[in-house]
């Protein structure tokens, strides 16, 4: 066996830690994502934890009102903006991206060592943030009249938020062009694998959206430090133009969020079914879609925020065309499974759970789309429910299946499969007691960032409480299992999953320059045929 | 507005519905094939990738779905926003973190709001400070409250009995204690409070 990417480094001559933080080298900046990437959700499980624990009685005892909103705060800022947000694409796109289209490297390499840094000081930045005047506390969408007036560290929160901006914008671009000019000879369009096409759409979100909330978190440190009336109504502002700038950014961003989840889950069904995808064009078609029609919806955040009745109406419309094309995928995925030949792995037990609870989460959407359903149920648990259901039984089950999916390929190394079964298995069953009853306690009229609760409220509140320690435990099982595997011998199979796209054609992990001899894109990137 | 609640919850029962009907289809489906196709079962896989009429019959008709529900969605909402004649206006104002309620009289009073039972009323929403929602559960209506933009919300109280009043929008510290009673009584009983001092 030649060398891999971990016996030479990508800064010629350079050892230990330089050769790290000196690469440019995509598979090097992925894994210099990946520690942090994680030791963020980690983090932000932890916040998430101890709000929740707070939740499990009635009235204050863990927490007092100002220290709960502190800690959802930080739990919303590091799940969006450190966790959900960059996450697949700067870890497994960066990673595979290159690979999946017979690419030696991105094609801005020094860009993409830029970007992570921008990442690590703007998550640096959010640390200290909690030291400056106090930990922020307008949650993570800093609404104001609000955020301009709390007397605690936002500035810093929102600057920091400002440079993560920056990060993922160039990631974005970076792909953008990796996608366009570096495609091997023979890699035509409709021969992309679909996470290269799903990481694609979503750099263009990332590109085009961001600016946007770049912008509006600039105003309103502009505001905070210099007193200019923008935002705020005392000062002849306009709180409402803040929301529309803020989810004409953030809606498209639930679509960074779950587009490159998507992708996974469109690689792992043929793999594990030996059977190529069902429509192929359809998911291309709907990943492009959903980044377009996305960019539209944004004001379905707003329907009882004071906006104009014939607004409502509009965004309503299009929030339902919307989810047509993730419903497609939801039954291509199902039926790349008719007659294929099913062999069960922790990448596939993953990814089913993921389109059980991202099902759920979207059509628990179609209620909040619905204008008068979503006047009751805005700003409860209801939506708490949902967006747990699509970030994180979506896109973070996306994630860990990824990761299972691709932990050879990035490490050489398989992981126990018990333990990821294991793993799986109690971070399901606890997602559901958690979140499951937070669609009651919503429609039951508990609102969202309440310390507490009416006390009728409790019993829900609390299984809520044991689901959450169940999921974590789960958590925690499947990050250490993949973890320990990293003490084996590097002898996992170049291909053990034997799939058919490009980045299995090399070696595992695979080369510093990713291919020995010149790749060749097969004509059809899902043909499982013998021999085929 | 019983009616409006009926509305407003029959297009929440008719989302529900197809929602649990395409979930257990899709799960039922994954599991199905599951077992059916599995290795052992089906050694050897069909090399099908696609079915143009099948992908277009499951655009289409989730489309129609889909716009059905934004129809009722919306006509539900009409009802919560066509404010019927002859209600009763009351002022709620939000601040951190209490709601003030000024009648047509001038009468004012804090954390605690008194309608008649039988008749319309209309809150006019305004904030002294940041914003906050005007919430209650029981009769579907929320409303958000800015300072400088007037907001409205309207419920029918048809029956006595209290109820709370919320606030939905985060406003700080106090956001989750910022409650208010909302006590529907008879005629006679309101035009009693709303005359004393
Ligand atoms: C690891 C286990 C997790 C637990 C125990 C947890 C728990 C919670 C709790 C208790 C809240 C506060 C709800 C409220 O008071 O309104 C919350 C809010 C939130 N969570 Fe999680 N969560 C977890 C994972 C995640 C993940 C994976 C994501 C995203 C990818 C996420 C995103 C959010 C967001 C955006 C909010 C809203 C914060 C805000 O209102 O500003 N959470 N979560
Ligand atoms: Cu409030």
């Amino acid at each position: 066996m030649s060398d891999s990417f971990y016996e030479e480094p990508s800064a010629p001559g350079q050892t230990g830690w330089r050769a790290w933080l000196l690469t440019t080298d995509h598979k090097r900046i992925a894994l210099l994502y990946l520690w942090v990437v994680l030791f963020w959700f980690l983090a932000g499980a932890a916040f998430g934890l101890t709000a929740r624990t707070q939740l499990m009685a009635h009235g204050q005892h863990l927490l007092t009102a100002k220290a709960y909103n502190a800690v959802f705060t930080l739990h919303g800022v590091i799940m969006v903006f450190l966790f959900i947000i960059p996450g697949i694409p700067v870890i497994l796109g960066n990673f595979l991206l290159p690979l999946q289209i017979g690419a030696r490297d991105v094609f801005f390499p020094r860009l993409n060592l830029l970007t992570w840094y921008l990442y690590v000081a703007g998550g640096l930045l959010a640390i200290g943030s909690l030291f400056a005047k106090g930990a922020p506390d307008t949650g993570w969408t800093f609404y104001v009249p609000f955020s301009l007036s709390t007397q605690t560290g936002v500035t810093f929160t929102v600057f920091a938020v400002f440079v993560l901006g920056l990060s993922s914008m160039l990631t974005g671009l970076n792909f953008i062009t990796t996608v366009h000019r570096l495609r091997a000879p023979g890699m035509g369009w409709l021969q992309l694998p679909l996470f290269t096409w799903s990481v694609y759409a979503t750099a263009w979100v990332q590109l085009l959206a961001t600016p946007i909330i770049a912008v509006t978190l600039l105003l309103i440190i502009v505001e905070r430090v210099f007193g200019v009336g923008l935002f705020d109504p005392a000062r002849g502002g306009d709180p409402l133009m803040y929301q529309h700038l803020f989810w004409m950014y953030s809606h498209p961003a639930v679509y960074i969020m779950i587009l490159p989840g998507m992708g996974i889950i469109s690689e792992i069904f043929p793999v594990f079914s030996r059977k190529s995808i069902f429509g192929y064009k359809a998911i291309v078609a709907a990943t492009m879609g959903i980044a377009i029609i996305g960019s539209l919806v944004w004001a379905h955040h707003m329907f009882v925020s004071g906006m104009s009745d014939v607004a409502v109406l509009l965004f309503s419309f299009l929030t339902f065309l919307v989810a047509v094309p993730s419903a497609v995928k939801v039954f291509n995925w199902v039926s790349t499974m008719y007659r294929g030949s099913i062999v069960m792995s922790p990448p596939l037990l993953l990814a089913l759970w993921f389109v059980f609870l991202f099902t759920i989460g979207g059509l628990s959407g179609l209620v909040q789309g619905a204008a008068g359903p979503n006047v009751h149920i805005h700003d409860t648990y209801w939506v708490v429910a949902h967006f747990h259901f699509v970030m994180f039984g979506g896109t973070g089950f996306a994630f860990l299946a990824g990761l299972h999916f691709w932990w050879p390929k990035l490490f050489g190394r398989m992981y126990d499969f018990k333990k990821a079964y294991l793993g799986s298995a109690l971070l399901a069953a606890g997602f559901l007691l958690h979140y499951f009853p937070q669609f009651i306690l919503g429609l039951q009229g508990m609102p969202r960032r309440y310390y507490t609760y009416l006390p009728e409220l409790r019993p829900l509140n609390f299984a809520a409480g044991i689901g959450a320690y169940i999921m974590v435990a789960g958590l925690l099982l499947l990050v250490a299992n993949l973890l320990l595997s990293l003490r084996r011998r590097r002898d996992a199979p170049g291909n053990p999953w034997d799939a058919t796209t490009l980045e299995w054609q090399t070696s595992s992990p695979p080369p510093r320059e990713n291919f020995l001899a010149e790749p060749r894109p097969p004509a059809y990137p899902y043909d499982f045929r013998r021999g085929g | 507005m019983e009616n409006v609640i009926r509305q407003v919850d029959a297009a929440f029962i008719y989302i529900i519905a197809f929602s649990m009907a395409l979930l257990l289809a899709v799960t039922a489906a994954m599991v199905y094939f599951l077992f059916r196709y599995r290795r052992d079962r089906n050694p050897e896989a069909a090399d099908i990738r696609g079915n143009a009429l099948l992908e277009l019959a499951w655009t289409l008709i989730p489309t129609f779905i889909a716009l059905s529900m934004f129809y009722f969605g919306w006509q539900s909402y009409l009802g919560l926003r066509e404010v019927p004649r002859g209600a009763l206006e009351v002022e709620a104002i939000a601040m951190k973190f209490s709601w003030v309620f000024k009648y047509p009289n001038g009468k004012r009073s804090e954390k605690l709001m008194v309608v008649p039972q039988g008749r319309p009323v209309k809150v006019n929403l305004s904030s002294l400070d940041v914003i906050h929602s005007f919430y209650v559960p029981a009769y579907r209506v929320k409303m958000d409250a800015l300072k400088g933009l007037k907001t409205y919300a309207w419920f029918l109280p048809a029956r006595t009995g209290t109820h709370k009043i919320l606030c939905a929008e985060y406003c700080g510290s106090g956001h989750a204690d910022m409650m208010a009673d909302l006590r529907v009584v008879t005629p006679e009983e309101y035009e009693a409070w709303v005359g004393a001092k």
